[in-house]
């Protein structure tokens, strides 16, 4: 037993998982290295990354379908490290739904409850009232084969969420689903989570659903974590050059930090622009003077005239090499006169004629809006870029 | 010149069946031919003595040589039934541990499985003659290890004949299995022991209901062949337990009574296409084309 109430926490707010230290190794490769993780009672959160990053080992080491080389997994204030799947209080969508084919949509939500030895009307009640919870009332007698996707996955579902465990573990369980069901079930599986109260631990490669649905998310690289907070921190401030970069699109320019007057750090780039960043802003272990600062797209004002904003903004001045309407907004590829291309995204809001290919422009955006992140010494590989 | 379209979309038309030419031609001459020559000579009548048939348009026989040969039909069952079950309990582990510890060497297992059957039937039939003889290895280790007494035999009795079916039948049992052992999601799997099934619940409420079809498959690849099987109990058996399939190769080559040998024959193949038609009723038709 473990003793909970020593961990440091916000009034109110308990912590409902716990990771400490856990390491898994796979035949010499680390797959998860030493990730410390609190997750919250309630919460919607979510470990984002790319393939092979550790997530989903992650995810089956608190299933209970991996043993950690290492580590802790305390659950709901017990050390659950060692125990077999059907020991744990923790049930799991998995990617394939994994239905039982066998089985009608009763016998499948009710399979859990069976084992458990709840009463047949029991069980009769729990299974209606779930199916209710994903919108599929009188399917009990459909069999598993007749269902759509979308109807796999709420059955799917509605099998791990009938037992209420303390934990549900959501493995990718959109991926197979297409794009436009996608949305709708996100929205839907926020409502639902918000209903039945229930802690979700959500596991994907896709920074839109992780950022739609989540309360608070990490994003993982190499089996470590690389940016751990709520959705808009993340993206604002994002802690890494990997996470600015898998985590929405981003403008990184490097730079040598010069002098800091305040609030402000001011930042020189390559090509000799002077760049404001906010001081809070600056990653806390900066080794050297290089740092890479960075900007999301959005956040930029592109201008074919000579705007003077002060000090309240960052400016650079390029030339427009490609733009591109796309119905909701423009998108420019802007480049600088030291060579850097910036992307740009601008709104269609009916404002002035859009800057054309080989025009001169000027790019300001609001010094709050200017993040820093240590270079990565490694290059990032497509795969680990967002492919908005 | 290339050939204009409508010919060219007719020449495809016609692939499909010109590519199953040679099977149907195949299929007609060597199984619906000899089919039909086989019921038609249970509508004869036949003379015993010259080898002559008649055609009479009637089933005589029928009735006649079930009623007659009622006795081996039943030892066949039996025998069959046995050969099937055992067959069925022997390859179930083996089956289950190919196809979930097998790993990167599922096929390497299953050719070790498959190898002995590579040998021709008979003398894999002959060599068990050899084996359950009164001085063959097993029984001298017994009688040497005072297990049994002096005087026991195996040859000539039921036990070699189902002993000598169940091992010529093993991987018409296994495979099936194997196949269906085999197509088990590992992850439905994992959603059992999730949904708070440990690993006794798991096999009995999941990989046992997810294996039926294959069950039921090894079932009638192993069964309706047993039945008809003549050569285990030509070499192992004795005189007292003649099978249906003794008795209709009797009934061919040396009593020349075709029409019975027809009539029996015909009896034989509405009993397996029973277990057939149940299959399909039960399990659905399509799980046939995935085991046969």
């Amino acid at each position: 037993m473990t003793d909970v109430d020593s961990i440091p926490q916000a009034i109110g707010v308990k912590v409902n998982v716990r990771l400490e230290n856990v390491t898994k190794i796979f035949d010499g490769a680390t797959a998860v290295d030493n990730l410390n993780l609190d997750i919250n009672e309630g919460e919607f959160f979510s470990l984002l990354g790319p393939s092979g990053c550790g997530k989903t080992t992650t995810l089956r080491m608190i299933g209970g379908f991996e043993e950690p080389s290492g580590g802790r997994i305390i659950l709901g204030g017990q050390d659950v490290t060692y125990r077999a799947p059907f020991h744990r209080d923790v049930n799991t969508v998995f990617q394939s739904y994994a239905l039982f084919p066998h089985l009608d949509v009763y016998e499948n939500i009710a399979f859990g409850l069976r084992r458990k030895k709840f009463d047949k009307s029991v069980v009769r009640i729990k299974v209606g009232e779930i199916l209710d919870v994903v919108d599929l009332p009188g399917f009990e007698k459909r069999r598993v084969s007749q269902l759509s996707g979308g109807q796999q996955q709420r059955i799917a579902l509605a099998r791990a969420l009938v037992n209420e465990p303390a934990l549900l573990l959501l493995d990718e369980p959109m991926s197979a689903l297409d794009a436009k069901l996608r949305h709708q079930m996100q929205i839907e599986l926020k409502a639902i989570q918000h209903r039945v109260g229930i802690t979700f631990l959500y596991v994907t490669h896709d920074q839109e659903e992780a950022m739609t649905m989540s309360d608070r998310l990490v994003v993982m690289r190499h089996g470590c974590i690389e940016g751990e907070g709520s959705p808009r921190d993340v993206y604002d401030n994002p802690a890494t050059e990997f996470v600015a970069s898998f985590l929405g699109a981003s403008n990184l320019l490097a730079g040598v930090r010069e002098a800091t007057e305040g609030a402000r750090t001011r930042v020189i780039l390559t090509g000799g622009t002077t760049i404001r960043v906010p001081t809070s802003r600056l990653p806390s272990a900066l080794g050297g003077p290089q740092l890479k600062v960075g900007v999301r797209p959005e956040k930029i004002s592109i201008s074919t005239s000579d705007v003077n904003s002060g000090d309240s903004h960052n400016q650079l001045r390029g030339r427009v090499k490609v733009s591109t309407f796309t119905g909701v907004g423009n998108q420019y590829l802007v480049e600088t006169s030291s060579g850097v291309e910036i992307t740009v995204y601008a709104q269609n809001i009916g404002e002035a004629l859009a800057p054309r290919s080989g025009e001169d422009v000027t790019l300001t955006w609001p010094v709050e809006h200017t993040f820093a992140v240590v270079p990565t010494s490694e290059a990032l590989t497509e795969s680990e870029k967002s492919e908005s | 010149m290339s050939p204009t379209p409508r010919r060219r979309s007719r020449a495809r038309g016609l692939a499909p069946y010109l590519l199953s030419l040679p099977a149907g031609v195949w299929l007609l001459l060597l199984f619906i031919v000899p089919l039909f020559i086989m019921l038609s000579i249970t509508l004869k009548t036949c003379s015993p003595a010259s080898g002559a048939c008649v055609m009479t348009w009637q089933w005589g026989e029928l009735p006649h040589v079930v009623n007659q040969y009622r006795a081996q039909f039943e030892t066949s069952l039996v025998f069959a039934a046995l050969a099937t079950i055992i067959d069925l309990v022997i390859s179930f582990p083996i089956a289950y541990w190919i196809a979930f510890y097998g790993g990167r060497r599922k096929n390497f297992f299953l050719i070790m499985l498959l190898v002995p059957f590579f040998v021709s039937f008979i003398i894999r039939t002959l060599v068990w003659e050899f084996i359950l003889s009164d001085n063959g290895v097993v029984l001298t280790f017994l009688k040497g290890h005072h297990l049994v007494p002096s005087n026991f035999h195996v040859l000539g009795t039921g036990l070699a004949v189902v002993a000598g079916l169940a091992y010529n039948y093993l991987p018409f049992t296994a495979l099936p299995l194997y196949v269906a052992l085999e197509r088990i999601d590992r992850r439905v799997l994992n959603a059992a022991y999730d949904l708070y099934a440990n690993r006794r619940v798991a096999f009995t409420r999941v990989i046992l209901p997810l294996t039926i079809p294959g069950i039921f498959a090894a079932f009638l690849l192993t069964f309706i062949p047993a039945f008809g099987d003549y050569v285990n109990q030509e070499i192992l058996g004795g005189t007292a337990n003649t099978m249906i399939g003794t008795v209709i190769q009797n009934l061919f080559l040396i009593d020349s009574d075709y029409a019975g040998g027809a009539s029996l024959s015909a009896v034989l193949l509405a009993v397996s296409l029973l277990g057939i038609w149940l299959y399909a009723k039960l399990l659905g038709s399509r799980t046939i084309q995935d085991y046969l």
